[in-house]
């Protein structure tokens, strides 16, 4: 690896550090928010309309990992000042 | 933290430690990584129908951000994407029927953990042999140095001459997919599709350690556009497999969405780190990932624990 290459692999993981500490805060806080309200609505959901349950479950796991994805992408290029590779 | 669809107690820092490693694993060799996640959550007391459907769900998250990265690196194909989904389905659907004829004939676990041991084993040794030649002659035929990201681009095998052969083979329709630079037949594409959907259903997971190998050994498809583009492909594969052990009633979504918080940061770590390897060094060190799974079937085999 030549030094270019390394400096900017130094660059990447003290950003994606930072990302990880600010990350690791949004997600205690939507443990306690989110997943708290969604809880009750979706055991019941389980029970009672599974077929309902399956199309939710997919759209909630396809939601929350755009979300993320916007959310990591978005910190890493604010942290590394504009760029995210 | 109480799980209740699952009536499950498991710690969230746990499960997001889980997904990190799988998604770090996921985003940079293209696998859903089930032979990890799978005995993981077996291994904090979830039953194995919960364990197997969840992770499913899991993999579906974890996909879509390491393949929207790899898409950002330029490397999915997602022309190929769709055709191998529709293979890797049809595939499922058949290993699936394959497990029902070993259950009738009573001895369904020694079939699968012995093909998945050879199978395992086989692209571990076939993988460590060809990445190590490759490198070895790059090595010999060095000249002058390229750019980092340039000669990651860059990729090479020792076993050109039979993808050649095989790309050769001009069953029509033939399709050419521009972004991977390669004019193959459907029907070989479909094929390799089909045996990766096959031993989805058959072993278990998604199967990502038998398709990306394929995609870059039978098709010629260069090992980065190889990683997106499976990744691209679990995505549309995994929500189908989801789905259908959702009405199971074999999800926990609320497992699911804890472990994709961890997944998300090492999809992309994993994603944003294959721009610094060249295709055989990637190649390379896929080799333990199957060994990994080989290990875990052997163990259960001879311990008579299912993790």
């Amino acid at each position: 690896m030549n030094p270019r290459t390394k400096t900017e692999v130094r660059r990447t993981l003290r950003a994606f550090v930072v990302e990880l500490l600010i990350y690791a805060v949004l997600v205690t806080a939507y443990f306690f928010a989110v997943l708290h309200f969604l809880g009750g609505w979706l055991v019941r959901l389980e029970t009672e309309h599974i077929r309902t349950y399956a199309i939710v479950a997919i759209l909630l796991i396809i939601g929350q990992a755009v979300v993320l994805e916007a959310i990591t992408t978005g910190l890493l290029r604010f942290l590394r000042g504009g760029r995210s590779e | 933290m109480f799980f209740p669809i699952s009536h499950a107690h498991v710690s969230p820092i746990y499960l997001v430690i889980v997904g990190f490693l799988i998604g770090v694993l996921g985003g940079f060799f293209g696998v859903g990584g089930s032979f990890i996640a799978g005995p993981a959550l077996r291994l904090v007391g979830i039953e194995w129908n919960f364990a197997v459907g969840t992770d499913l769900a899991h993999i579906v998250g974890k996909s879509i951000v390491a393949a929207k990265r790899h898409r950002a690196l330029g490397n999915v194909d997602l022309r190929l994407g769709l055709i191998m989904a529709i293979g890797t389905i049809a595939g499922a659907e058949g290993g699936a029927q394959l497990i029902e004829v070993f259950k009738r004939a009573g001895n369904v676990n020694v079939v699968v953990s012995v093909v998945s041991i050879v199978i395992y084993v086989g692209i571990s040794t076939f993988m460590m042999w060809e990445s190590w030649k490759t490198l070895a002659r790059a090595k010999r035929s060095a000249g002058p140095k390229k750019s980092a990201v340039r000669a990651s681009k860059a990729d090479e095998s020792a076993f050109q001459h039979v993808t050649k052969a095989i790309q050769g083979w001009r069953v029509p329709p033939m399709i050419t997919l521009q972004e991977s630079g390669v004019t193959i037949s459907l029907w070989i594409s479909l094929l390799v599709a089909f045996i990766g959907g096959l031993c989805s259903g058959f072993l278990g997971g998604g199967a990502g350690y038998i398709r990306m190998p394929s995609m870059v050994y039978v098709l010629g498809i260069p090992t980065h556009l190889a990683v997106g583009t499976d990744l691209f492909e679990i995505i549309i594969s995994a929500s189908y497999g989801t789905f259908t052990h959702a009405i199971k009633g074999n999800v926990d979504i609320l497992i699911a969405l804890v472990m994709n918080t961890g997944a998300a940061v090492g999809a992309q770590l994993g994603a944003i780190s294959t721009q610094y390897f060249a295709g055989p060094k990637i190649r390379l060190a896929f080799v333990p990932l199957p060994l990994i799974g080989a290990a875990i079937v052997i163990y259960t085999m001879f311990s008579g624990h299912k993790l």
